[in-house]
């Protein structure tokens, strides 16, 4: 589970580092993805979801990926139907709160065709964060005590050294690739994210690749006109993509927030008929549409102006 | 009646009564991570009664936030959570204040509760062969792990208060007496349930949950027929006072529409 430390280093050192161009379109970004990865996304729960990436995963018919994210939304059921990945790290997988226990997730897990591998949201951050430092664990003080910790076989206990204290050890999770969305990057992979942060930072910094996914491509020049906004430093990242309302139906902060009849449409096909609802949910907004930009002129134009004003919305007062 | 309960007068229904005995429980200048839903009520109905500068988290990673009346965020993780707030920092750094301990109260609710106030929201049944995979614990481990004083927020039904949980998502204090120590939590533990029958509290020693308070209209009877396992009942047992007309007002401006405010169906 936990990479030797040389082998973490030596994929950075192959990394190609320079100043350079990344902006790319969503097949060949995706296409850096390979069957069997391990695949982290950023955002949380319905909140900046890679969705475009997601969509693009499950088309280009990626499989056994391992999917870990702080929170799973709806796009843990698309990634669990479209055959991408029967395993699932996270902390809490459904819609929301308000729309249900996913039928999908019931189905994958209870009938074991799937795994769901049960992290606190914490300790999953301190995973990723563990491995955006280059060490194998970091130490906390949560899950001891708990059902969740046996079951997992990679979380160690250690009496602490310096005062003698029980520790919980989480292992460093280096993910082969990262995929993020952003409001703005530029070209070199410089993104300045907007809103709250989830774990976006520490999962880029820990990925051997990273995929952006952006509202707008800026110039480097904005970008060096305010250098502290820039959450993620362009070296770490290897494909930048253009894809606005790139998370609909779910949220990009500042810029719309889900697109809550969407959703409500989508848990309702997905609750009433079970996975053989999100093949056809699939099949009409996935695999139906030629383009990303296909898929959004299949939304209700209604639905996201509302969203759009909603989202723009938080700079108002 | 509606779930053991007899109402004195009927101009609140269960999930309101609990939303505003859950309010009263925060003490003001106090800090508390907010869940989805009631708990999120509870918390902004405390700051507009007796604790203005209650400071409310969201585990999506905020720091005081104001919430609109009317547009409360359906998850702790969304824009709408993020609304004037003072910091937006990550998930990982959020759940950290707690572990430095910043943090007073976190604020939960789970499918099934023990006599040890251990939470259940991962499996119904068997985990390996479970009858219902529920969605998990999201941060939930993490708060009981962690802040100096867990509330619980729960519907009375005998199949919630069960002897022992299937699966111990959220720890309560574990087997009692002091294995939440011995496992290696050297801080917190349950603080108080809020139920809408009553308020329930834990034996010092023991770590037994027992009974508190009742609720105006709620009798020891019903308690006890809707709990799965032997409560500690004290001789003289108080009685909350009802929610004020104040307090249901301003419950019923944050939450017109009683999304969050609907009773449980049993």
């Amino acid at each position: 589970m936990v990479k030797p430390y040389q082998e973490l280093r030596q994929i950075i050192e192959n990394k190609d580092r320079g100043l350079r161009e990344k902006v790319m379109s969503l097949e060949e970004a995706v296409g850096i993805i390979n069957d069997g990865d391990h695949v982290a996304s950023g955002g949380c729960h319905y909140s900046r979801t890679p969705m475009a990436v997601i969509w693009e995963i499950i088309r280009q018919k990626k499989k056994d990926l391992v999917y870990s994210r702080s929170i799973t939304s709806t796009e843990g059921d698309l990634l669990l139907v479209g055959g991408a990945t029967k395993h699932i790290v996270t902390s809490w997988f459904s819609p929301g709160v308000t729309w249900g226990v996913s039928r999908v997730m019931r189905h994958y897990m209870q009938e074991g065709l799937a795994k769901f591998e049960e992290w606190s949201h914490m300790s999953l951050g301190l995973r990723y964060r563990a491995g955006a430092m280059g060490i194998p664990f970091m130490p906390t003080r949560v899950m001891m005590g708990s059902d969740l910790y046996p079951r997992l076989s990679d979380i160690k206990e250690m009496t602490c050294p310096y005062t003698g204290e029980k520790l919980a050890l989480v292992p460093a999770l280096n993910p082969d690739v990262a995929i993020l969305h952003t409001q703005r990057c530029d070209a070199y992979g410089n993104v300045q994210s907007e809103g709250i942060p989830f774990m976006d930072a520490d999962i880029a910094m820990a990925a051997n690749k990273v995929i952006i996914t952006t509202e707008r491509v800026v110039s480097n020049d904005q970008v060096r006109r305010a250098p502290d906004r820039t959450t993620i430093p362009f070296f770490c990242v290897d494909a930048v993509v253009e894809v606005p309302y790139g998370c609909l139906p779910h949220e990009c902060y500042g810029q719309y927030e889900p697109d809550y009849a969407h959703m409500d449409t989508y848990v309702k096909i997905m609750m009433g008929k079970g996975p053989d609802g999100v093949k056809e949910y699939l099949d009409q907004y996935v695999y139906g549409p030629a383009t990303w930009n296909d898929y959004l002129q299949m939304m209700d134009f209604k639905n996201v102006l509302e969203a759009t004003t909603n989202g723009r919305g938080i700079y108002n007062d | 009646m509606e779930g053991g309960f007899t109402m004195t007068k009927t101009d609140y229904n269960t999930a309101e009564l609990v939303t505003v005995m859950s309010a009263r429980a925060l003490d003001d200048g106090k800090i508390v991570f907010g869940g989805a839903g009631m708990p999120l009520v509870s918390c902004i109905l405390a700051q507009k009664t007796h604790a203005p500068t209650l400071t409310i988290l969201f585990e999506g990673g905020v720091i005081g936030p104001f919430v609109e009346a009317g547009k409360l965020p359906p998850s702790t993780n969304e824009q709408r959570c993020a609304r004037r707030a003072n910091m937006l920092l990550s998930i990982t750094d959020v759940l950290l204040l707690q572990q430095r301990g910043y943090v007073d109260y976190g604020f939960l609710g789970g499918a099934q509760i023990d006599q040890y106030g251990n939470l259940n929201s991962s499996f119904i049944g068997n985990p390996d062969k479970p009858k219902v995979r529920l969605p998990g614990t999201g941060g939930a481990n993490d708060i009981a792990s962690l802040a100096s004083k867990i509330l619980v927020a729960m519907h009375h039904e005998k199949k919630r208060f069960v002897e022992k949980v299937d699966f111990i998502t959220t720890p309560g204090y574990l087997q009692g007496a002091d294995s939440r120590e011995k496992a290696g939590l050297l801080v917190g533990g349950v603080y108080q349930v809020i139920t809408h029958l009553g308020i329930f509290g834990f034996d010092k020693k023991t770590r037994r949950m027992q009974v508190e308070a009742l609720h105006p209209g709620a009798t020891l009877e019903a308690v006890k027929e809707r709990t799965g396992f032997e409560l500690i009942i004290p001789d003289d047992l108080p009685f909350t006072e009802p929610p004020t007309a104040e307090e249901l007002q301003i419950l019923r401006e944050l939450d017109p529409e009683k999304r969050y405010t609907t009773p449980k169906q049993e």
